[in-house]
C-alpha cells in the first residue's frame, strides 16, 4: 500500500501515475511503485505517485504516466528493471524510452475511442473527490437534485440507454415502471456480479472511477424514490471491494450518501454485498434472491423485479455499466448520449476485447462499430500470429462468429440478426486451433456447471446436453439430431436466460463451422 | 364409494373482486383478477399438464411443463407464472407446445427409474400421469449420470428415520413442492435443496429428518407429485381405493381428513383443501398419529367387576348395560336422586354427547352431567357471555389473514393448535405484527422468518394483571376507539371501569413489580394493538386455568371493545380451544347448570320446552360440577358416575383428590377406547368407538359444526350413541333414534343457535359456523357484527387479585403445564403411536440459573414437590423458561402431573388453576411413592380375566 493515494508532496513534484487496477497488479504495478519510490529517493527526486485506475490498454500493463505539459505521457509495460533507465531517460520529464508510447490520448488505440462512461477512468486518482469533481463529477446529480423524479426518468428514457448486463432492456422503462410503482421502500440494485468470459469493464469502473457508480445509484434513487442501493459485487473482485468500500465511505463523510445527499433532503445509502461464486447470481432475480440472504434461485417472472424486487418491493437492478453511465447522460442531456450510436442502440458500449488478440483491453466506442473493426484495428489481429478463426461475443452463452460475418457491426439488434448476442460486451478471439464441437460441448458444461437446478430444461437439459455432445464427438454424429431437439427445448423452455442462451454458442458453432462436427474432422486432428 | 380426488388449480385461488376475461383454447372465461393463466384454464375445463404447480403452493415456474403461448407475446410463457388479462387470448395446445412438454418430459425419465410397477405412487403419481398426457413413448438419452441408479456416485440413501413417511432421493423431480410446502404452508423451514444444478437434492437441512426442525405436518409428503416423500402406510399396505371426508379427533382447531381407505382399513389420512377450519393442512398428530383406533390396547368388549380390586370380566352388551342401570337404579333409591351424575366427552360427537346430557336430565333426573370443559375453557363461557352474550370465540380461523396485530396470551400454537398456528405464521410473515404474553419463550417469539415485536414474560398468576395494564395505557392515552364504545357498548358500564383502569395501581409501572414485564413493554404493546388496523386476540388455557380465568377472560373482552376490535374480518377475541369436540360439548348441554344454547335450567320457559319434548319433569336446581361430584363422593353423598370418554383421574387437578373421590363410589361406567387411569376405580366398563368409527358432528373453536363420518363400523359392535340409548332404556327412560342426524334434528329443534341445521344442510355446505337460524341461515363466521349478542357490550371490572398459591422457602418455584406438539392431553391416543420417538416422557423445563443452583444437570431425575404431592421427573435445562418459573407437561400417564397440581380454582367456574402450583425441584434417585403405587396398581386394577375357550 505504498502511497497510493499519493504521497503527500508539494503540489510542484513529478506527478507520476501507476494503476491499482487489478490488471495492472497481476503483471507487477505494485513491485514497479517501489521501484519507483527507491529509484527517486537514491536520486533525490520528488515524485508523487497517483495510482489510477487503467486506462485500457492492457497489453501496456503496467502503464506508467507521466504528467507534463504537453500531456500526460506513458511508458509500458514497465517492470522494476526498466526502472533505472526510465529515470536515465528522465521519463519523469517526458523523455524517450524504448518504453515509451509518447501522449497515453494520442495512442491510436485510445485516441480513437468515445469515453463517455469511462470518461474518468484512468484519468483520475479513483479515490479523490476533489479530482473527482474537477473532472465534472456530480454534475449530472447536481441537476438530477433540480429535476423532478419523472423528468430525471423521461431524461434516461430519451437518451436511449439499454441495459448493459447484456439483455439490452431500456433503461429508462425500468425505470418508470419503479417510479409508478407506490411502495414505502424502494431499492436500487446494482449488478455487479461480473462472470461472463472476457469482460471486465465493471471492475475497471469501479477500481478506476467508482464515484461514478455511486453518483449513478444517487440519480436512480432520487429518480424513482428509492433510499437504499446494494451493489452486488462478484466475490472474486477482492481489489474492486476494496475500493469502492472506501470510496462510499468517503462519499458518506462528504455528504453525498446519506440522510441528505448533498444537503438536498433527500436520503440515499448505498452498501455493498459480496457475492457468493456462482454465475447463476448475475441473473438479477437470482441475485436479488442472494442478497436477500437464499440460495441464488431464479425467479419467475411476473412480477417483475420493478414492482417486486429486493425484500418484495420495486428495485430498480441495473449493471454497473448502465448505473455509471447515467451521470454523463444527465450531466451532457439525453441527446448528446443518443446522438453517438446506431439504430436502436444508442450511445456508446464499453467493449472489452480479450482472447488471442495482439493488443487486448477496454474500448468504448458508439455502437455501430464492425466486429473486425475491433478485432483487427484495435487489437491488431490475434497474439500467435496464426489465422483467425471464430470470435465469441457476449460472454460464455454468446455466439461463436466466423471471419464471414466479421463485418457486424456491434448493434444489438445487428446481432440477433446473425443468432447472436451483444451481452456485456466481451469479445473473446480464437485463433485456427480451436475445435468448436469441443466448444459446443463446453457450452453445456458450462451451463451444468452453473444452473441454479431450478427450471428442468437448464438442470437436466445441460447435463444431458454435455453427455450427447461427448457421444457425438466420439462419432455419433446422429447425436446431433438429438443436440438440436434439446438446444430448441432449452431456448423455447428454459426459465432464465441461462438455460435460455445455452444453445447460442452450440448452435452457432454448428451453423457456422459443420465440419468440426463430422467425424472425418476427429480422425484428422489425431 | 370411489377416492375423492380434490381438483388442483394449480395456482391458489384470488379472492379479487375485480374480474378479468380472457379466451382459452377459444373458450372465454372470467376469473377474479390475480388467477392465473393455469388456474384459468382450469376454471374453464383444460387442465395444462404441471408438474411444479399445485393451489396449495404460490407459482414457482420450474418444471417448464405448462408453457401455453399467449397472442402478442413473444414465446411460450408458463400458465403458472403468467397472471389472466383482460382481452388475453391464450392456446394451451400446439404442435410446438406439445413438443417442448415431451422434451420435458423426456429429461425427466432420463433422470427418473423406470420401475413404476412396483412404485409406492404407481396410480398416484403425477410424473406417470403427466408422461402420459404429452405422450412419451422413447427416452432418447443415453447412459447418462443419474441419481436412481444406486450405482451411480449421486445416488443418496433413502431416509427412513421419520416413523410416518420416507424419503426416497432417487425418485425426486426436484419440483420443490415439498420445500415449498415447509415455507409456505406449515411455516417450518425444515426443508431446502441441497446442492445446484444437477446436484440439486431436497435435504431437511442437511441432517435427517428425524434430527432435523421438521414437524412431520406431512405437508411436504402431500405436496409431492411422485413417490419421493411417501406415506410408510402406502409403502407397506399400497394405494387406497375409496376415502371419506371426516373430521380430526384431536385438538380444536378441526381438520377436515379424507380418510383414505382400503375396504374398511385406513391407508392413510389426507387433509381435505375443502375443509374450512384447515383448508387442506395438517399436524402430526391428525395427519399421522391414528394408528392409536387399531392398537391392541383396544378395549372392544363389555367388562363388569363388582370391586375395583377385582379382575374385569368380560360380559355381553345386555349384560353390562343393565348392570350399570340396576346399580344406578339401586344407589338413587338407596342414596337419593342426586347421588350420580355423568361426565360428557369433549372427545365424543354433538350427538353422542347431547344424549348422554339428555339421559342426565331426563334419565337420571337431576343436573348432574359436566363435562372437561370444567377444567379447559369454562371461563370463556362465562367471560364471554358477560361481556358480548355469548360463549364463543368471535371469529373464523381464517379471519387471522386480516390481522395487522396479534395478541396470543396464554397459547402456544406451534405446540397446542399446529393448523392454526400455520394460518397465523403465514399472515405474520406477510407482515402483520405479533405481541405474545406468555411466562415462556415459546416458538412464536422467535422461529425462522417469525419474530415478536414484544415479548411480555409475566410470572404465571399475573394475567389480569397484565391485561388491566394495557388497557390502563390505551384509555390514559387517549387510545380508545370512542366511537365504537359510544355506538356499541353500554356508556355506563364503560365509564364505571374507564374510571377503575385508569387507576394507578392499573399502570404498567404499578404492575411491572409482580408481573415482572417492564413497563415500557406494556405501553408498546398497548400502543401497537390500539393503533392496528385490525387487531386480533387468540388465547388459550394458559388464560383460563387460574383462580382469575374468568376475570382474565372478561378483561380480554374489555380489551378488544375499548379498542373497537370486534365485529369484523381480522379482529375478535378467540379462545383456541382444545379438543375435538370441547366446543360442542358446551354447546350440547354438558354443564350441569345450562341446556344446550346455554340457556339456564332454572329459565322456566326453556325448560318446559325441554319437557314437553322430552316427555319427563326436569330439575330446575344446578347440578353438581366435576369437583362438587367428586367433594360429594368423598364425603359420601355422590356414589354413582357415568363417564364418557374422559379421564379425570388423569386429566383433573390434584390427583389424590379425584381417585379418592372416584375409589368412594359404588358404581363408576367408563365409556372409553382403553382401560385409561380412571377405569381402575370403575365397575363397569363399556366400549368406545374411535372417530373412524363414529357418525355425528364434531365443533371447534370456531363454531364450525363438521360431519364426522364413519369408515369402519364399531370395533365394539356398537355406535356409541347407540349405547346411551341402551342406557336410557334400561333405566326406564325410552329413547329411539334410527340415526344421528335424528338426534340433529331433536337438537336443532331445542336449541335457537340450531335451528337450521341439518346433515341435509351440512352434506350442502361442508360445515356449517352456528348461529344457523333463520336471521342467518348460513351461519356465522364472524360474530357481533352490528351488534353484540347480549345487545350492547359490557365492559365488566377485573380487579386483579392475585392467586392464594404463593411460592415460598418451601415452594419457591411456580410450575406452569401446557402441551407439547406430538403428544395431546393425557396422551391415550398419541402415547400409542410413533409419535413417542419425539417424546416419550415429560420432562421438566427449568432455567439454567434455577438448575445451577440446585445442581441439576440436562437430564437428571429431578423431585418436582407441591403442596398437594410429589413426583419424579427428568429435567431438561432450557431457557424458554425464566428464572423461577419450571415448565411440564401432562401427557404420561406414569408421570402423574396432575399429583403436584392444587385444587384452586377459577372463582366463576371451578375451572382448575393448573397454570400456577408453588413447587420445589430437588435432585432424586427415586420414583415417588405415588409413583410407585400407580406403577403397582397399573397392573393390579387392570386385570381382566383369562376366558377359557369354550369346550
Amino acid at each position: 500500500m505504498s502511497g497510493w493515494k499519493g504521497d503527500q508532496m508539494s503540489t510542484s513534484s513529478i506527478k507520476i501515475y501507476i494503476p491499482r487496477d487489478a490488471a495492472a497488479l497481476s503483471v507487477g504495478a505494485e513491485r514497479v511503485v517501489k521501484a519507483m519510490h527507491d529509484e527517486a529517493k537514491k536520486r533525490g527526486v520528488t515524485i508523487e505517485i497517483i495510482r489510477n485506475g487503467s486506462r485500457g490498454m492492457l497489453w501496456l500493463e503496467p502503464l506508467v504516466e507521466v504528467t507534463t505539459s504537453k500531456g500526460r505521457v506513458a511508458y509500458g509495460p514497465v517492470t522494476p528493471k526498466d526502472v533505472a533507465s526510465l529515470f536515465d531517460a528522465k521519463f519523469y520529464e517526458g523523455g524517450a524510452h524504448a518504453l515509451g508510447h509518447g501522449l497515453t490520448e494520442e495512442i491510436p488505440f485510445f485516441k480513437n475511442q468515445e469515453r463517455l462512461t469511462f470518461q474518468r477512468v484512468g484519468v483520475i486518482d479513483p479515490l479523490s473527490l476533489d479530482d473527482y469533481i474537477a473532472h465534472g463529477g456530480f454534475a449530472g446529480l447536481k441537476k438530477a437534485l433540480t429535476m423532478s423524479g419523472a423528468d430525471i426518468v423521461q431524461t434516461v428514457a430519451d437518451s436511449g440507454l439499454r441495459g448493459r448486463g447484456g439483455a439490452g432492456f431500456p433503461t429508462g422503462i425500468k425505470w418508470k415502471t419503479v417510479l409508478n410503482t407506490h411502495a414505502e421502500q424502494k431499492y436500487i440494485v446494482c449488478n455487479a456480479d461480473e462472470g461472463d468470459s472476457g469482460t471486465f469493464a465493471d471492475r475497471m469502473l469501479m477500481e478506476g472511477d467508482p464515484f461514478t457508480l455511486i453518483e449513478g445509484m444517487i440519480i436512480a434513487g432520487i429518480a424513482v424514490g428509492a433510499t437504499k442501493g446494494y451493489v452486488y459485487l462478484r466475490s472474486e473482485y477482492p481489489n474492486a471491494h476494496i475500493i469502492f468500500r472506501e470510496a462510499i465511505q468517503i462519499a458518506k463523510k462528504a455528504g453525498w450518501l446519506g440522510k441528505s445527499v448533498n444537503g438536498s433532503g433527500k436520503a440515499f445509502d448505498l452498501e455493498v454485498r459480496l457475492g457468493a461464486g456462482a454465475y447463476i447470481c448475475g441473473e438479477e432475480t437470482s441475485l436479488l434472491e442472494s442478497l436477500e440472504g437464499k440460495r441464488a434461485i431464479v425467479r419467475a417472472k411476473p412480477p417483475l423485479p420493478a414492482i417486486q424486487g429486493l425484500f418484495g418491493k420495486p428495485t430498480i437492478i441495473n449493471n454497473v455499466m448502465s448505473l455509471a453511465t447515467v451521470p454523463w447522460i444527465m450531466a451532457n442531456g439525453a441527446k448528446a448520449y443518443a446522438d453517438y450510436g446506431m439504430g436502436r442502440s444508442r450511445g456508446t458500449l464499453p467493449i472489452q476485447l480479450a482472447g488471442n488478440v495482439k493488443r487486448g483491453g477496454l474500448i468504448e466506442k458508439a455502437f455501430g462499430v464492425t466486429l473486425k473493426d475491433v478485432i483487427e484495428t484495435y487489437g491488431g489481429g490475434t497474439a500467435s500470429g496464426r489465422p483467425f478463426r471464430a470470435v465469441q461475443v457476449g460472454g460464455p452463452l454468446g455466439a461463436y462468429f466466423p471471419s464471414s460475418l466479421l463485418d457486424t457491426p456491434l448493434d444489438y439488434e445487428a446481432f440477433v440478426a446473425k443468432k447472436g448476442m451483444l451481452g456485456h460486451g466481451g469479445i473473446v478471439v480464437f485463433d485456427d486451433r480451436i475445435d468448436l464441437a469441443k466448444q459446443a460441448r463446453f457450452a453445456f458444461e458450462f451451463c451444468a456447471k452453473e444452473s441454479c437446478g431450478k427450471c428442468t430444461p437448464c438442470r437436466i437439459g445441460a447435463v444431458r446436453g454435455k453427455e450427447t455432445m461427448d457421444q457425438v464427438i466420439a462419432g455419433e454424429t446422429a447425436k446431433l439430431d438429438l443436440v438440436k431437439d434439446l438446444c430448441t427445448l432449452m431456448t423455447d423452455a428454459s426459465l432464465c436466460a441461462m438455460g435460455g442462451l445455452t444453445p447460442i454458442p452450440v448452435i452457432s458453432a454448428l451453423d457456422h463451422f459443420p465440419e468440426d462436427f463430422k467425424p472425418a474432422h476427429k480422425l484428422a486432428a489425431e | 364409494m370411489t377416492l375423492i380426488k380434490e381438483l388442483d388449480y394449480g395456482t391458489p385461488i384470488r379472492l379479487s373482486e375485480d374480474t378479468v376475461t380472457l379466451t382459452i383454447d377459444g373458450v372465454s372465461v372470467t376469473v377474479p383478477a390475480g388467477t392465473s393463466v393455469m388456474a384459468a384454464a382450469m376454471k374453464m375445463g383444460t387442465q395444462i399438464p404441471k408438474l411444479c404447480a399445485t393451489d396449495m403452493l404460490e407459482p414457482f415456474g420450474s418444471c417448464r411443463m405448462c408453457l401455453v403461448e399467449i397472442e402478442g407475446r413473444r414465446g411460450t410463457p408458463a400458465s403458472c407464472t403468467t397472471p389472466a388479462e383482460n382481452g388475453m387470448v391464450v392456446h394451451t395446445q400446439s404442435e410446438k407446445l406439445h413438443s417442448l412438454r415431451k422434451g420435458v418430459m423426456e429429461l425427466y425419465i432420463s433422470d427418473h427409474p423406470l420401475d413404476c410397477l412396483t412404485c409406492s405412487a404407481n396410480g398416484d403419481c403425477e410424473l406417470q400421469d403427466m408422461a402420459g398426457v404429452v405422450g412419451l413413448r422413447e427416452v432418447r438419452y443415453e447412459d447418462g449420470i443419474n441419481h436412481f441408479d444406486k450405482h451411480s456416485p449421486l445416488a443418496l440413501l433413502k431416509d427412513e428415520t421419520n416413523p410416518y413417511f420416507t424419503y426416497d432421493p432417487a425418485k425426486c423431480i426436484v419440483c420443490n413442492r415439498c420445500v415449498r410446502a415447509c415455507e409456505e404452508v406449515q411455516g417450518t423451514f425444515a426443508l431446502t435443496i441441497e446442492g445446484r444444478g444437477f446436484d440439486s437434492r431436497v435435504s431437511a437441512g442437511g441432517t435427517s429428518f428425524l434430527g432435523s426442525d421438521c414437524v412431520s405436518c406431512g405437508a411436504c409428503v402431500q405436496a409431492c407429485p411422485t413417490a419421493t416423500l411417501m406415506e410408510n402406510t402406502v409403502i407397506e399396505k399400497g394405494q387406497p381405493e375409496h376415502s371419506k371426508v371426516t373430521t380430526c379427533a384431536y385438538c380444536g382447531v378441526g381438520c377436515s381428513f379424507k380418510a383414505e381407505m382400503q375396504g374398511d382399513q385406513v391407508v392413510r389420512m389426507v387433509p381435505y383443501k375443502d375443509g374450512k377450519a384447515n383448508e387442506g393442512h395438517s399436524c402430526v398428530k391428525g395427519r399421522f398419529a391414528w394408528g392409536y383406533a387399531q392398537h391392541e390396547d383396544r378395549i372392544t368388549k363389555p367388562m363388569i367387576r363388582a370391586k375395583i380390586t377385582d379382575e374385569w370380566r368380560e360380559v355381553s352388551w345386555e349384560e353390562a348395560i343393565n348392570h350399570a342401570a340396576s346399580e344406578f337404579k339401586r344407589i338413587q333409591a338407596k342414596y337419593g336422586k342426586e347421588s350420580i351424575g355423568a361426565i360428557t366427552s369433549s372427545r365424543c360427537t354433538n350427538e353422542e354427547v347431547f344424549l348422554v346430557q339428555k339421559l342426565v336430565r331426563a334419565g337420571f333426573g337431576n343436573n348432574n352431567v359436566d363435562t372437561c370443559a370444567r377444567v379447559c375453557h369454562s371461563p370463556t363461557g362465562y367471560g364471554l357471555s358477560k361481556t358480548f352474550g355469548t360463549s364463543a370465540g368471535t371469529q373464523d380461523f381464517k379471519s387471522v389473514a386480516k390481522a395487522d396485530v396479534v395478541l396470543v396470551i396464554g397459547a402456544n400454537p406451534t405446540d397446542g393448535h399446529p393448523v392454526f398456528a400455520s394460518r397465523l405464521k403465514k399472515r405474520l410473515r406477510a407482515g402483520a405484527k405479533l405481541i405474545v404474553a406468555d411466562p415462556r419463550r415459546i416458538d412464536l417469539v422467535k422461529s425462522p422468518h417469525i419474530k415478536a415485536e414484544h415479548h411480555l414474560p409475566l410470572l404465571p398468576g399475573t394475567n389480569v394483571a397484565v391485561m388491566n395494564a394495557l388497557s390502563h395505557v390505551i384509555v390514559t392515552e387517549g387510545l380508545v376507539d370512542e366511537a365504537f364504545v359510544r355506538e356499541r357498548c353500554e356508556l355506563a358500564d364503560f365509564e364505571v371501569w374507564a374510571r377503575f383502569i385508569a387507576e394507578e395501581r392499573n399502570s404498567p409501572e404499578a404492575t411491572e413489580q409482580f408481573t415482572g414485564v417492564p413497563a415500557a413493554e406494556i405501553r408498546a404493546a398497548a400502543r401497537l394493538y390500539a393503533k392496528a388496523k385490525n387487531a386480533a386476540i387468540y388465547y388459550g388455557l394458559g388464560v383460563t386455568e387460574h383462580s382469575q380465568g374468568s376475570t382474565m377472560v372478561m378483561a380480554m373482552a374489555n380489551l378488544a371493545m375499548v379498542t373497537g376490535n370486534i365485529g369484523r374480518d381480522g379482529v375478535g377475541v378467540n379462545p383456541l380451544r382444545g379438543q375435538n369436540n370441547v366446543q360442542g360439548s358446551c354447546d350440547m348441554g354438558s354443564f350441569p347448570h345450562e341446556f344446550s344454547g346455554y340457556r339456564h335450567v332454572s329459565d322456566d320457559a326453556t325448560r318446559q320446552m325441554f319437557e314437553s319434548f322430552w316427555g319427563v319433569e326436569l330439575s330446575n336446581e344446578q347440578g353438581f360440577r366435576i369437583p362438587n361430584m367428586l367433594d360429594e363422593a368423598v364425603g359420601g353423598n355422590f356414589k354413582g358416575l357415568y363417564v364418557q370418554g374422559e379421564d379425570i383421574a388423569q386429566s383433573d387437578p390434584n390427583t389424590q383428590h379425584v381417585t379418592a373421590g372416584l375409589a368412594a363410589m359404588e358404581c363408576v361406567v367408563i365409556q372409553d377406547l382403553f382401560l385409561n387411569e380412571t377405569a381402575k376405580y370403575a365397575h363397569v366398563f363399556l366400549p368406545g368407538s374411535s372417530f373412524l368409527e363414529k357418525d355425528g358432528t364434531f365443533t371447534n373453536a370456531e363454531r364450525r359444526i363438521n360431519r364426522v363420518r364413519q369408515v369402519m363400523k364399531p370395533k365394539s359392535g356398537k355406535d356409541e350413541w347407540q349405547i346411551t340409548i341402551d342406557l336410557a332404556n334400561a333405566l326406564g327412560y325410552p329413547m329411539h333414534y334410527n340415526h344421528p342426524s335424528e338426534i340433529m334434528d331433536e337438537i336443532a329443534k331445542l336449541t335457537p343457535t340450531f335451528k337450521n341445521v341439518s346433515y341435509a344442510k351440512l352434506e350442502e355446505m361442508g360445515s356449517i359456523q352456528w348461529p344457523c337460524n333463520d336471521a342467518a341461515p348460513n351461519g356465522t363466521p364472524i360474530m357481533h357484527i352490528d351488534r353484540f349478542v347480549r345487545g350492547k357490550g359490557k365492559f365488566m371490572l377485573t380487579d386483579y387479585v392475585p392467586t392464594e398459591e404463593r411460592t415460598g422457602p418451601r415452594f419457591p418455584l411456580l410450575l406452569t403445564t401446557g402441551r407439547i406438539l406430538s403428544q395431546y392431553n393425557v396422551g391415550a391416543q398419541t402415547r400409542r403411536t410413533s409419535n413417542n420417538v419425539w417424546h416419550n416422557e415429560d420432562v421438566l423445563e427449568i432455567h439454567p440459573f434455577d438448575a445451577e443452583q440446585r445442581g441439576i444437570q440436562n437430564g437428571d431425575l429431578v423431585m418436582l414437590a407441591s403442596r398437594a404431592g410429589d413426583i419424579a421427573v427428568r429435567a431438561e435445562v432450557s431457557e424458554r423458561m425464566q428464572p423461577g418459573v419450571v415448565y411440564t407437561t401432562f401427557h404420561h400417564a406414569k408421570t402423574g402431573a396432575n399429583v403436584i397440581t392444587t385444587d384452586n380454582s377459577d372463582w366463576a367456574t371451578n375451572c382448575p388453576e393448573y397454570k400456577v402450583t408453588a413447587v420445589e425441584v430437588r435432585r432424586t434417585n427415586h420414583y415417588s411413592e405415588w409413583q410407585e403405587r400407580n406403577n403397582r396398581e397399573e397392573i393390579e386394577m387392570k386385570r381382566i380375566a383369562t376366558v377359557m375357550a369354550a369346550e
